[in-house]
């Protein structure tokens, strides 16, 4: 009894275990790397340019109509971080004698892992700009995209009754109906008044905009000419978590600033390549059905013991 | 299932329901209810210290993730019983379905309060040209429909309610359903075994896409096979415990043996956890950890089901209720931390946000916990869902 | 330097014809300037004032200080001189004007008969209204009486000071004798309030000459004040503002933070909810000359709900909160922790554990079949 107690349960075990779990081992499932859409929407932003002025921060909160966040201290609008109130906002790193303004705001990736998260895209990464934008709509409040964005950066709005996810939509909003982005001294722009409000308001050109492919020129154009003077000579969101439309140039290390160091590839690849690799044309389940039907049909057929009186 | 006209197998345990227990509990539901009205009212800001660090808490941790896998007894005991045809089971199978109806239906509602704007709910299922492949959507479609089996396989107890002492033509009619409820039993029976196996495991694919935020120990593509074996040894645990407590508490035969052959099956699956979560750490080359960090929470997860399995190694102790039990409780508890460390511990948002339970959060956890065993003493006694004749009669 | 009005009065000279119209043209433009007029006002009003159309002024004083006339006597761009002698014609005035007794009175309704529906009533003090209006009586008249003959009539109202536009001083608690400000006895009618204690006296010439010189009143806020002096708050324009940004604040008089000239706030500066112009306009063309200036918090005299009614040195919210001159780290810590409620799942947990264990040993060995 007991050994084939054991044996059928390890075959059970076998069978709808693999069904359910062999996906990540099967390389047919691996996900495809995603690419930025062609005349994909972003934002070049440069520590050694940035004062810290804060016109970004009141430029976002008039754009946005954003309430200022007081909650600190009644006398100022003072945000800790990003948060429900707050979609942009001036850090300062300071250790030693190093010392480094950052902005923060969506990074806009490439592969989005809060979109990945999003059970009716209620968060969705726009196929031409690649922004990715909210509707709350769809939202039923799970905050499963704070958990999953490796950025921290979509917030929710706890101390409402009626909350929703806040975050940088890149001021689309903002932009007129049928209005395209043109060239302007060598980048993508809309007419002003259009594009992001903090690109547009800073005094230093400290954040700019364009498509991800100018600012990445614009980017090695600046790290070329003066070699040594950003860390490691890199850009930030040319290839972390899939790549970001977001770019960050640095004079201090990127993780000491709050840009985590993360792998080349998407957030979402692991999780969707099991969660496909299980459910691709959803066969592995409609088969493990059928297998269990059949097998409690037969049982049942073969008239075996399933009865309480007889199991008494 | 099969019925005879007069004498069901199942029976209810009569006396009476408010007891010195029962109130306690429903102190503890008020409580919760009187958290969630302010929840709804204020937000969710004013009631938890959920925050957008750590933008899930108990609620989803425990209440949900905990929470139905300590209802997959259905699950576990179902699967022995009608796949691998192992009828002698049987009568842990109604208390089983019980259990999960209860674990999953309040999981349910924690998850309604817990959502930031539970009225957009209903779209999930309707908008399905919207649906995403996210693990979370499938978990949420899984878990409403294994709800609605869980009600079809419960329906037979409230039939036989129904029929027991109703006039001839009612009786007729209940009986008539319990009929066509039998011959369907294999489709709805392979569904309720479907629908736990994909979302048990697609819980553990959802901390998969936190990716660097989860803890490398716990950061594996074989979470999902983890947390649905998981699920099965909490199944089993629960079923253990669930059937000594009806037995001592209303006084009805014991199952000891029957517990025993199941805690043999329960323990291969416990050890077999051990195994494979030990084997993954080593061959990803993640042993090195275990020494920093969390690394002592890890060991302690081994170590509950390890030391469960241990208990259960020898027919003896298998045979003694005493220690069923407590391998049982040592399984649930080894279940419940490892769940709560891949939601809770493990999630790394970063050194400079924390997160523990509020009070008014407390509140409604344990006022649902409340709720689970309130409604399990009341069915219990109204419905007919232990299987035999009371050997004699004991209050709860 | 130019030689004044009352030079020319000194020596005997007749005034409207004497007067240099280039000097004339100068002191018009003066005025216009000094209020935020373009310079076509100024030549547009000297040529009214040349076509013999100076404005009449009927300035009525009920429960006042005479503060407000005291710091317009101290302007010089125009001199209170050029203004009330060349600019505008100041039939009534009880402290500037030499009659007195039944002949001033009689010089004032014959003023108004003779200008009526154009001439500037302008009010200075609270009326009161308790008990018929008898504890404010001018030649036996009650205050309240002479402000409604004299509004029935007149082409424009001005109420300056805080207590003629909102009651002020005589109208704080416990307000005995029922005193309430121009507006509210003169309810349906549009006054002009110029509050301020005193007012500055720019805002009021301001609106004076332009009612003098194009017919209209300027644009009004909801308290009835000029939007062009009135519309921003002094927080917005403050010479301190900076120490508020970057958190640096006087604690109390004569500390270190407030000799070094840091804000204010925590005194109970009412800048960030008073809306005037005194931080860019001082009084008496004096550097500093406003109550920020010489060390002493905004009181929020412009403002009728705070001046005389919030304690002098209560805070305010702040309008419009801006982002200060700190920032936030990297990584700020952040996220609620609750450690009785963490003990409680600690002991509830560990009671359920341990009791489910020790609870075992009872269950006795096995029954059943």
């Amino acid at each position: 009894m007991a050994a084939t107690d054991r044996r059928a349960f390890f075959r059970v075990l076998a069978a709808g275990g693999c069904a359910a779990a062999l996906g990540p081992a099967s390389p047919a499932a691996a996900r495809e790397p995603r690419q930025a859409p062609p005349r994909a929407l972003g934002m070049l932003y440069d520590t050694t340019l940035c004062i810290g002025c804060k016109a970004c921060v009141v430029a976002c909160r008039e754009a946005n109509g954003t309430r200022p966040d007081d909650r600190l201290d009644p006398r100022w609008d003072m945000p800790l971080d990003l948060n429900g109130r707050t979609k942009n906002v001036i850090k300062l790193y300071q250790e030693g004698g190093r010392r480094s303004y950052v902005k923060a705001q969506c990074m806009h990736c490439v592969d989005p892992a809060c979109a990945s998260a999003c059970m009716l895209h209620s968060l969705s990464k726009d196929p031409e700009t690649g922004v990715v934008s909210y509707d709350p709509r769809y939202c039923v409040g799970c905050r499963y995209c704070q958990v999953a964005c490796p950025f921290n950066v979509p917030k929710f709005e706890f101390e409402k009754a009626v909350p929703k996810i806040v975050k940088c939509e890149l001021c689309r909003h903002r932009v007129q109906a049928g209005v395209e982005p043109a060239e302007v001294g060598g980048f993508s722009r809309y007419p002003a008044g259009q594009g992001p409000a903090c690109c547009e308001v800073c005094p230093r050109g400290a954040v700019i905009y364009g498509t991800r492919e100018e600012l990445l020129a614009e980017a090695k154009r600046r790290i070329a000419a003066t070699p040594g003077k950003y860390y490691q000579d890199r850009v930030y969101g040319e290839h972390e978590a899939g790549g970001t439309q977001v770019l960050y140039l640095s004079h201090v290390p990127f993780d000491r600033i709050g840009l985590p160091d993360l792998a080349p590839e998407g957030v979402p690849k692991v999780a969707y390549t099991v969660q496909e690799g299980i459910y691709k044309g959803f066969i592995a389940p409609v088969a493990l059905y059928g297998v269990l039907a059949a097998v409690m049909l037969r049982n049942r057929r073969a008239g075996a013991p399933p009865t309480e009186e007889e199991s008494r | 299932m099969t019925s005879h006209a007069h004498s069901f197998a199942h029976a209810p345990v009569g006396g009476p329901l408010m007891t010195r227990p029962m109130r306690i509990l429903l102190a503890f539901v008020a409580l919760g209810a009187a958290a969630m009205v302010w929840r709804f009212a204020a937000g969710l800001g004013a009631v938890s210290n959920l925050s957008d660090g750590y933008p899930w808490g108990i609620w989803i941790a425990f209440d949900v993730v905990v929470g139905t896998a300590l209802g997959c007894g259905g699950y576990a005991v179902a699967l022995l019983v009608y796949v691998l045809n192992r009828g002698h089971y049987h009568p842990l199978v109604r208390p089983a379905v019980l259990t999960s109806l209860l674990g999953y239906g309040l999981a349910v509602l924690a998850v309604a309060i817990d959502l930031g704007r539970p009225w957009e709910l209903w779209k999930v299922p309707v908008f399905f040209w919207r649906w995403s492949g996210s693990p979370q959507l499938e978990v949420a479609l899984c878990v409403a429909a294994y709800v609605l089996v869980l009600l079809v396989e419960f329906t037979p107890a409230i039939l036989e309610k129904i029929a027991v002492g109703a006039p001839a033509g009612r009786r007729a009619r209940a009986e008539r359903w319990l009929a066509r409820l039998d011959r369907s039993l294999p489709f709805v029976l392979a569904l309720g075994l479907l629908l736990p196996t994909m979302h048990q495991s697609s819980l553990g694919t959802m901390m998969l896409l936190a990716g660097p935020r989860l803890d490398p120990l716990w950061f594996t593509p074989w979470l999902p096979f983890l947390f649905l074996v998981s699920a099965l040894v909490m199944g089993y645990g629960i079923v253990v415990l669930e059937a000594t407590f009806s037995a001592s508490a209303f006084g009805r035969r014991r199952e000891t043996p029957m517990l025993a052959r199941l805690s043999k099956v329960a323990a291969g699956v416990a050890l077999f956890w051990v195994l494979f979560r030990l084997g993954d750490v080593a061959l990803s080359g993640k042993l090195g950890l275990i020494l920093s960090g969390l690394g002592a929470l890890f060991l302690l997860e081994l170590a509950l089901h390890g030391g469960a399995a241990a208990i259960l190694a020898t027919a003896a102790r298998r045979a003694q209720a005493v220690w069923q039990l407590r391998a049982g409780l040592l399984m649930i508890l080894g279940g419940t931390l490892y769940r709560i460390d891949t939601y809770l511990v493990a999630f790394r948002p970063g050194e400079h946000w924390r997160y523990t339970p509020a009070l008014p959060e407390l509140a409604i956890t344990l006022g649902i916990v409340a709720l689970e065993v309130a409604i399990y003493l009341w069915a219990v006694k109204r419905l007919p869902i232990l299987a035999g004749a009371p050997a004699g009669r004991q209050e709860a | 330097m130019m030689p004044s009005a009352l030079d020319w009065v000194a020596r005997g000279a007749p005034l409207d014809r004497d007067l240099d119209r280039r000097d004339f043209l100068r002191i018009c433009s003066l005025a216009a300037a000094a209020v935020g007029l373009p310079a076509s006002a100024g030549r547009a009003f000297a040529e009214a004032v040349a076509a013999g159309k100076r404005p009449s002024v009927i300035w009525l004083s009920f429960q006042e200080c005479t503060g407000c006339t005291e710091s317009l006597l101290r302007t010089t761009k125009p001199a209170l001189d050029e203004l009330i002698l060349d600019l505008i014609s100041l039939d009534y005035h009880e402290a500037l004007m030499a009659p007195s007794g039944h002949l001033a009175e009689a010089a004032r309704k014959k003023a108004m008969e003779a200008n009526r529906g154009s001439f500037v009533l302008v009010t200075e003090g609270a009326t009161p209204m308790k008990d018929g209006g008898i504890y404010c009586k001018i030649g036996g008249q009650t205050a309240v009486d002479l402000l409604r003959e004299a509004a029935d009539m007149a082409g424009a109202i001005v109420a300056i000071g805080s207590c003629a536009s909102f009651g002020g001083i005589p109208a704080a608690d416990p307000n005995p004798t029922g005193a309430t400000g121009t507006p509210m006895v003169l309810e349906g009618k549009t006054v002009v309030t110029i509050p301020g204690c005193p007012a500055n006296p720019y805002n009021f010439l301001g609106t004076v000459l332009q009612y003098a010189t194009f017919g209209t009143l300027p644009e009004l806020d909801e308290l009835g004040r000029p939007k062009w002096a009135y519309g921003r708050t002094i927080h917005e324009h403050c010479p301190r503002r900076a120490h508020f940004d970057a958190g640096r604040f006087a604690e109390q008089y004569g500390d270190e933070g407030h000799r070094l000239g840091y804000c204010l706030y925590k005194l109970g500066c009412k800048g960030p909810a008073t809306h005037a112009n005194c931080s860019v306009l001082h009084f008496g063309e004096m550097v500093d000359a406003w109550p920020i200036g010489l060390g002493h918090p905004c009181f929020g005299c412009t403002e009728q709900r705070l001046a005389f009614r919030v304690p002098l040195h209560d805070t305010v919210d702040i309008e419009r909160p801006m982002p200060p001159d700190t920032y936030p780290p990297i990584h700020a810590e952040q996220g609620g922790v609750s450690p009785l409620a963490t003990g409680v799942i600690g002991a509830v947990a560990g009671a359920v554990a341990g009791a489910a264990w020790m609870a075992a040993k009872k269950v006795d060995t096995p029954t059943g079949s």
